[in-house]
């Protein structure tokens, strides 16, 4: 078992839900210190959003956030660099899009991630068919893949996303890019039919914004992702303060 | 990924099913004109002593090939059930060619555009929603054709139970680049036959221009087995086999402009359908295998190559399709051997660029 899954469930075990916030790596100078301050304010794991020029599964507000990264000049290599450091041990789980490790190298992304402590990968345009090659590097280097199930994803698919997963399962509450938000997703119905066929812990994410609904999809998980609402707030000039205070009220609220 | 599978399984059962294919092809023949003829461009052969024909998209229902595509596709929309299609568009021609062919069949439409295209093909947009479409302007990016296909597959998701994405070229993930190119490759079927009937057996070369890479995936079909060499076009600002290498992008694995990092780079194009950074991944087999060759031509060689087909045979073609034209005039005699034969796919008319040609033409005086 990988190291972030054996930690995952050992949380779990404990009976404590999950928050895991998102960042935008490079989105401004002082992004290291608003990783910092997530996990002070009560993180349990941080994804780590590695710039790509294309995110087709991201709405407007991490749009903007990897666009202005990009600008920065935001690199794997730059940010694995910032990463490695950083002064917390909070586990951390890299978020892109395939082309960047395909573009990298495989085993030299997988590599490069480890050495930086990242423990985990989610790539939402990597469907289970075509990822082997990159589950071979990844295991190489103990890092967990995470795969995502929507609300639409068929009962067979369902069982197969969610056996390949590792660390976690990440159960999208709703049919949307991340940002969108609406009164009443289907996190409940995504993770029971997850459970229905594997007991990884499995989180909720995708149009989380509110301490409330963080609660809510807690009630019936076993984590929450916060991305797009915390991402706005560093949009909005917020620095670590406003990160610390954004994250212990999601801490608060799921507690 | 669900809904690529459930249209790979509705595209299979479909396209051997006698009744939608008649049905495709009673429409592309009383609604969209086809089949388009073949015509041999006598003068223009002369001038550059090579043999050339057209195959006459530009004839079509909307203007360009297009339409063959989106006829088989709005009529697989409702064989899912579905009553809505989205599609992404760049010179506006799928676009104009969606909104069309789901105004036949009573599908709502919305067509995701970027907003300097929006611009560059403002008579377009109109054209659209005087067909009922709804013209939304992306402004994400680059807000050129790559944004306006990462707005429609984030729209997509959104809506796949009762929206189907009608995707535009050879490009995007499994079945697309496949169905389109079944759906285009009555272009090359038809031509073959048109040729034979003119005494052509089998063209030397077969050229024409590529973006995403539909009506060059649909000529070459007809193609594919005879002794002819198939020539593709793009862009050089949008040259994905010329300047790209392999990379992952919209769902595909292909040929790709990209920088050191992998970050996807512009395309900058005068013609909007080409303005893309990537190209169908099909074609990027035929590019490395060499069964198809692919040349770039710049800006500069276009709009002379529109005025040169306008003025020596009366047809004015596409800015995209000019680019394929513009190679015709510079390697006659050089790539193109005196004497081939050469079948050119006229993949588009030229009207709805006549504006930016015009405020071009006036720049150069």
């Amino acid at each position: 078992m990988k190291s972030l899954e054996t930690h995952l469930r050992a949380l779990r075990a404990t009976g404590r839900k999950a928050l895991v916030p998102y960042f935008v790596a490079g989105l401004t100078p002082d992004w290291i210190q608003h990783v910092e301050a997530a996990a002070h304010a009560g993180a349990d794991a941080v994804e780590i959003g590695i710039p790509f020029s294309d995110p087709m599964m991201d709405g407007v507000v991490i749009q903007e956030a990897v666009l202005r990264a990009l600008e920065a000049g935001t690199t794997l290599d730059s940010l694995c660099a910032q990463l490695a450091t950083l002064s917390t041990s909070v586990p951390l789980i890299a978020m892109t899009y395939y082309n960047i490790f395909h573009h990298y190298g495989l085993e030299r992304s997988a590599g490069k991630l480890q050495s930086s402590g990242v423990l985990g990968a989610i790539v939402p345009d990597l469907p289970p068919e075509e990822a082997s090659d990159w589950m071979k590097a990844s295991t190489s280097h103990d890092i967990a893949n995470i795969f995502l199930v929507a609300p639409s994803t068929p009962p067979q698919r369902l069982g197969r996303l969610a056996r390949l997963s590792e660390g976690f399962c990440y159960a999208s509450a709703r049919m949307a890019v991340t940002g969108k938000s609406s009164e009443s997703g289907e996190g409940r119905r995504v993770v029971e039919s997850i459970r229905a066929v594997s007991d990884i812990p499995t989180y909720i994410g995708i149009g989380i914004s509110t301490p409330d609904q963080a609660r809510e999809a807690s009630e019936v998980s076993d984590g929450v992702i916060v991305g797009s609402a915390l991402v706005q707030v560093i949009l909005n000039g917020g620095g670590a303060d406003e990160v610390e205070n954004f994250v212990a009220s999601f801490r608060r609220s799921i507690d | 990924m669900p809904a690529c599978l459930e249209l790979e399984t509705a595209f299979i059962d479909a396209w051997r099913d006698p009744s939608f294919t008649n049905e495709y092809r009673q429409v592309l023949r009383e609604f969209a004109g086809r089949p388009t003829p073949v015509t041999p461009l006598d003068r223009l052969s002369e001038q550059l002593g090579i043999r050339i024909f057209a195959k006459r998209e530009d004839l079509a229902h909307t203007g360009s090939h297009k339409i063959n595509n989106v006829v088989g596709q709005t009529l697989l929309t409702k064989r899912m059930g579905k009553n809505r299609v989205i599609a992404e568009t760049g010179a506006g021609q799928h676009g104009v060619a969606t909104a069309t062919a789901s105004a036949r069949l009573g599908l709502e439409c919305t067509v995701y555009m970027g907003e300097i295209d929006t611009e560059r093909q403002a008579l377009n947009v109109f054209r659209m929603e005087l067909l009922g479409a709804t013209v939304v302007p992306v402004t994400s990016g680059s807000r050129t054709l790559k944004d306006a296909v990462n707005e429609a597959m984030r729209e997509w998701v959104t809506c796949v139970e009762d929206t189907h994405y009608c995707l535009g070229s050879v490009m995007g993930p499994h079945p697309f680049p496949w169905m389109v190119r079944e759906m285009q490759s009555i272009i090359g079927i038809e031509a073959a036959q048109q040729l034979k009937d003119l005494g052509v057996d089998t063209p030397d070369m077969v050229v024409a221009c590529v973006g995403g890479g539909s009506n060059a995936a649909g000529v070459f079909a007809g193609f594919a087995n005879a002794p002819t060499r198939l020539v593709g076009i793009e862009a050089a600002g949008g040259s994905a086999v010329g300047k790209g290498s392999p990379g992952v992008l919209h769902g595909m694995k292909s040929l790709l402009m990209q920088d050191e990092f992998g970050q996807i780079e512009e395309a900058h194009s005068i013609s909007a359908g080409l303005d893309y950074p990537g190209i169908g991944p099909e074609h990027a087999y035929l590019a490395q295998s060499g069964r198809a060759e692919y040349f770039a031509i710049g800006d500069s060689d276009v709009i002379n190559a529109l005025q040169v087909l306008s003025l020596s045979e009366g047809i004015i073609p596409a800015l995209e399709t000019a680019h394929a034209v513009a190679w015709l005039l510079q390697e006659a005699g050089k790539e193109i051997p005196l004497g081939a034969t050469v079948l050119l796919n006229l993949s588009g008319r030229g009207d709805k660029d006549v504006a930016q040609v015009r405020e071009i033409l006036r720049g150069q005086r």
